[in-house]
């Protein structure tokens, strides 16, 4: 079963490490890169995760419910990820999901935007297996705490 | 406009005018007042002569610069044709590498499975085998284990021809590195001349332009880091932004 906010998983599932079963939105313009956040997340596996090419396509499936974890890119047409983010943090039903950007973006003053914006975790690409699982490990420890 | 010239095409000038200016006053002196007023019509003349002949020259620099600019052939080939194709070019490379990309990721996907299906079927094998080795088997048992041994077998032979296709198949992606590299090629060609020509504008139309300053819009996307073209306040990979994070109490 999913619950549709990031603390609830943890009360759930306060001793297991994480819920494998959790339904993850991935957005980002590039299919390539969908894929591959795709599958580094399946060899982690989480097999639950679900694709969106924008903020716009993204945040109706949001708010259709379900949704525990969201990994956005910021540079996309039409709704960006720093917007879609925003949205979320304003939506009651959506403020408390764990978000993660992805995003080649490596300005200091947008890194700082988005900490202000309310976002979890920050990933510049290119980046690692490695790094992904370490900060998706550091969000869900953080949201337990 | 040129300044550093001056000095000297105005020391034989001033000569004239001072030769003049004598034979002036010495007219004058004389009461010779009709010679001294052809004298001084004279020195207007040779001011205006001055005068009309420096904006003659400007004129018709200007008319040869803009000429120059506006019936250069490159320039209206590049406007009409170049920069549109270079734009198409572009979006060609966007198109081939994405489709290298999924042809890389797909090959990646069919081969996942049967590797982890190799891993799966050597571990049961392996339990088997340690058994068989401490004479821990049933001959029933061991039965069995023959006929895994042909299956694994079978599978091993099958699955790894399988994944040596799949890593054809990726290695055949990688051609889009030398088309797209050719292309790309071209076009950085292009905006070389481009560029040179910009330069010539600019120096054509003098130093009306202020160059330099930072022009960079802090709201616009910059998208990747380019090594070697400054892009202003980036971090420098992930350890850079984790500590930016933790300094901001993440």
């Amino acid at each position: 079963m999913h619950t549709t906010s990031g603390l609830s998983i943890t009360t759930n599932e306060r001793e297991a490490p994480l819920d494998k079963n959790m339904k993850i939105l991935i957005v980002d313009d590039f299919s390539t890169m969908r894929r591959i956040i795709k599958n580094l997340l399946r060899d982690l596996g989480f097999t639950n995760t679900h694709e969106a090419d924008d903020g716009n396509t993204a945040l109706p499936m949001l708010k259709g419910g379900g949704f525990d974890f969201l990994i956005s890119d910021w540079n996309m047409p039409g709704m960006t990820g720093i917007d879609l983010l925003r949205a979320v943090r304003a939506d009651p039903s959506l403020a408390t999901m764990p978000v993660l950007l992805v995003t080649a973006e490596s300005k200091r003053e947008q890194i700082i935007e988005a900490v202000q914006a309310g976002v979890n975790g920050y990933v510049v690409k290119p980046f690692t297996a490695a790094t992904l699982e370490e900060k998706i490990n550091k969000i869900f420890s953080r949201v337990a705490a | 406009m040129n300044h550093h010239g001056n000095a000297d095409l105005e020391a034989p000038r001033r000569e004239s005018r001072l030769a003049m200016a004598r034979e002036l006053l010495a007219l004058l002196e004389a009461g010779d007042d009709e010679a001294a007023d052809q004298q001084l019509v004279a020195m207007c003349g040779e001011m205006d002569s001055a005068l009309f002949h420096e904006v003659g020259r400007l004129t018709r620099e200007l008319h040869e610069a803009m000429n120059g600019f506006l019936l250069d052939d490159r320039v209206s080939e590049i406007a009409l044709h170049e920069i549109p194709d270079a734009a198409e070019r572009l979006r060609y490379v966007i198109t081939t590498t994405e489709q290298a990309a999924h042809a890389t990721l797909n090959a990646v996907e069919r081969s996942l499975p049967l590797a982890e299906e190799l891993r799966d079927g050597a571990e049961a094998l392996g339990e088997a085998w340690d058994r068989f080795r401490g004479r821990r088997m049933t001959i029933t048992d061991f039965k069995s284990m023959s006929q895994d041994i042909s299956a694994f077998l079978d599978l091993a032979r099958g699955h790894s021809s399988a994944l040596q296709t799949q890593l054809s198949e990726v290695l055949m992606a990688q051609g889009y590195q030398d088309i797209t590299g050719q292309i790309i090629k071209r076009v950085i060609e292009l905006v070389e001349d481009v560029e040179k020509r910009l330069v010539n504008l600019v120096r054509i139309t003098g130093d009306r332009y202020q160059r330099g300053g930072d022009h960079t819009d802090p709201s616009v996307l910059e998208g990747p880091v380019v090594p070697g073209v400054v892009s202003g306040n980036v971090v420098h990979g992930q350890d850079d932004v984790d500590d930016l994070l933790s300094s901001l109490g993440f």
